[in-house]
């Protein structure tokens, strides 16, 4: 079963209601709309529901943070560094305790040794382990992203790609930030892409995987460089898995796709917004009234139910009420 | 333009009793310098102008006007710039002929190019 893009680009941004007023209803929701993902269906239940689901029920759920840019200080947040610190915060709230955290890229703006140690202070307070990618801010120091795999990059390969096993489900890191092409946009690179498909050779079709990258590894809009241009290859070697559950950034809002058994989601960043495709004349920061920017920024929360397929994730806004455990 | 100032300037400082016109020199300075070469803005993500024809010798400076990082890398390697933030610059003088094809680093699908042809 498989949707094209535009179908489920419609779903989210329907027309009637724009992504101002799709914001405006999840505010007045209350909380975040939970998506999920079942035979190649996206469908959002309120999360009051999910919430009243069996507490047994998820086996372990995960948090994903994303476009932190700790040292962004310019109009649209001119203090980054205190909504990652509220968006760490939130972590606290949440009625399930992570068993991790993966955060998506464009940890700092600059890659200043500074704005990564800050960026490491912020977000221990969550006392989680971290799992990280970067993001082209993360690749600009002298070294070319050497300041970042120093750091964070230990036992991983090439560019800083790996993957783990949690709870039976198969994380994949991917890198597409790094030797970026002319003209082109993300690039996974064909080192990176043998090793994929070593990695899972072997694995069986029932294990759950979870591919995380910072930019998003379908065509979300070319004409801003949103997607990956090798990402189909990557996709051709994950095709033949049950759940495949793809979580990106760098375009700073909640968009979704599903094709087939893969489930793409970007998050919304915590420093941010950033206008919809083409909607505006740039993808440079979006200047939103200061009353708005909290509910324009946020985390995603996925919760795995073993042996049930769809990864379900969540959105939430800083802007959202503390969630009742 | 700038003579005409420089020079009522001087008479100014003249006038003053201005001793030292090592001062007033360097104050003038950054001025001269900028008229110096052709500029490429980068603006809302776009290089302007994306095609920039000059002869050889020239210094063409790049100016960031986003809010956001860029970089300015040669598609053949052969010039790079650091990372430029928001009003830095980065120059360099083309020696010689040729087309010079240039990207963003973090954001590849802007692109431009510089058109160098024999003085």
């Amino acid at each position: 079963m498989s949707h094209d893009q535009d179908d489920n680009r419609t779903d989210l941004g329907r027309p009637d209601l724009g992504r101002r007023g799709l914001l405006k209803c999840m505010g007045w929701a209350g909380t975040g709309a939970l998506w999920t993902m079942s035979g190649g269906v996206g469908a959002a239940i309120s999360l009051d529901q999910a919430l009243g689901a069996p507490a047994k029920a998820a086996s372990f759920s995960f948090l994903q943070i994303s476009d932190s840019h700790v040292g962004f200080n310019k109009p649209a947040n001119p203090d980054a560094a205190a909504t990652y610190r509220e968006a760490v915060a939130k972590i606290s709230t949440l009625p399930q305790k992570p068993d991790f955290i993966i955060h998506t890229g464009d940890i700092t703006q600059l890659s200043k040794d500074q704005e990564f140690d800050d960026a490491e202070q912020i977000i221990k307070a969550a006392g989680l382990p971290v799992f990280y990618v970067p993001g082209e801010h993360d690749m600009l120091d002298e070294g070319g992203g050497k300041a970042y795999l120093d750091r964070f990059g230990k036992g991983t390969k090439g560019a800083g790609w790996y993957s783990f096993d949690h709870k039976g489900v198969h994380f994949v890191a991917l890198i597409n930030v790094a030797n970026l092409k002319p003209g082109g946009m993300g690039s996974l690179g064909g080192d990176q892409l043998e090793w994929l498909e070593r990695d899972l050779k072997g694995r069986p079709s029932s294990q759950p995987i979870v591919v995380f990258a910072h930019m998003p590894l379908w065509t979300v809009y070319a004409d801003w460089g949103w997607g990956t241009d090798d990402a189909p290859q990557a996709m051709a070697y994950l095709a033949r898995f049950g759940s495949v559950t793809v979580l990106n950034g760098h375009i700073h809002q909640v968009t979704q796709k599903v094709e087939g058994n893969i489930a793409f989601h970007t998050a919304r960043s915590t420093a941010f917004p950033q206008p919809v495709g083409g909607q505006g004349p740039s993808p440079g920061p979006l200047k939103v009234p200061t009353e708005q920017l909290h509910s324009m920024l946020g985390i995603t929360t996925a919760s795995i139910t073993r042996g049930h397929g769809p990864i379900a994730l969540t959105d939430q806004t800083l802007a959202d009420p503390t969630l009742a455990s | 333009m700038n003579k005409i100032l420089l020079a009522g300037a001087y008479a100014l400082a003249l006038a003053m009793g201005v001793a030292d016109l090592r001062d007033l020199a360097a104050y003038a300075a950054p001025a001269v310098a900028a008229a110096a070469g052709p500029t490429v803005k980068i603006d809302n993500f776009v290089f302007g102008p994306e095609a920039l024809t000059v002869t050889v010798g020239t210094t063409v400076t790049w100016i960031n006007q986003d809010d956001i990082p860029h970089n300015i890398v040669a598609n053949d390697k052969s010039f790079k710039s650091k990372v430029l933030d928001t009003d830095e610059r980065f120059s360099f003088t083309f020696t010689k002929p040729g087309e010079y094809g240039y990207f963003c680093g973090l954001h590849p699908h802007m692109t431009g190019k510089v058109i160098v042809k024999a003085g």
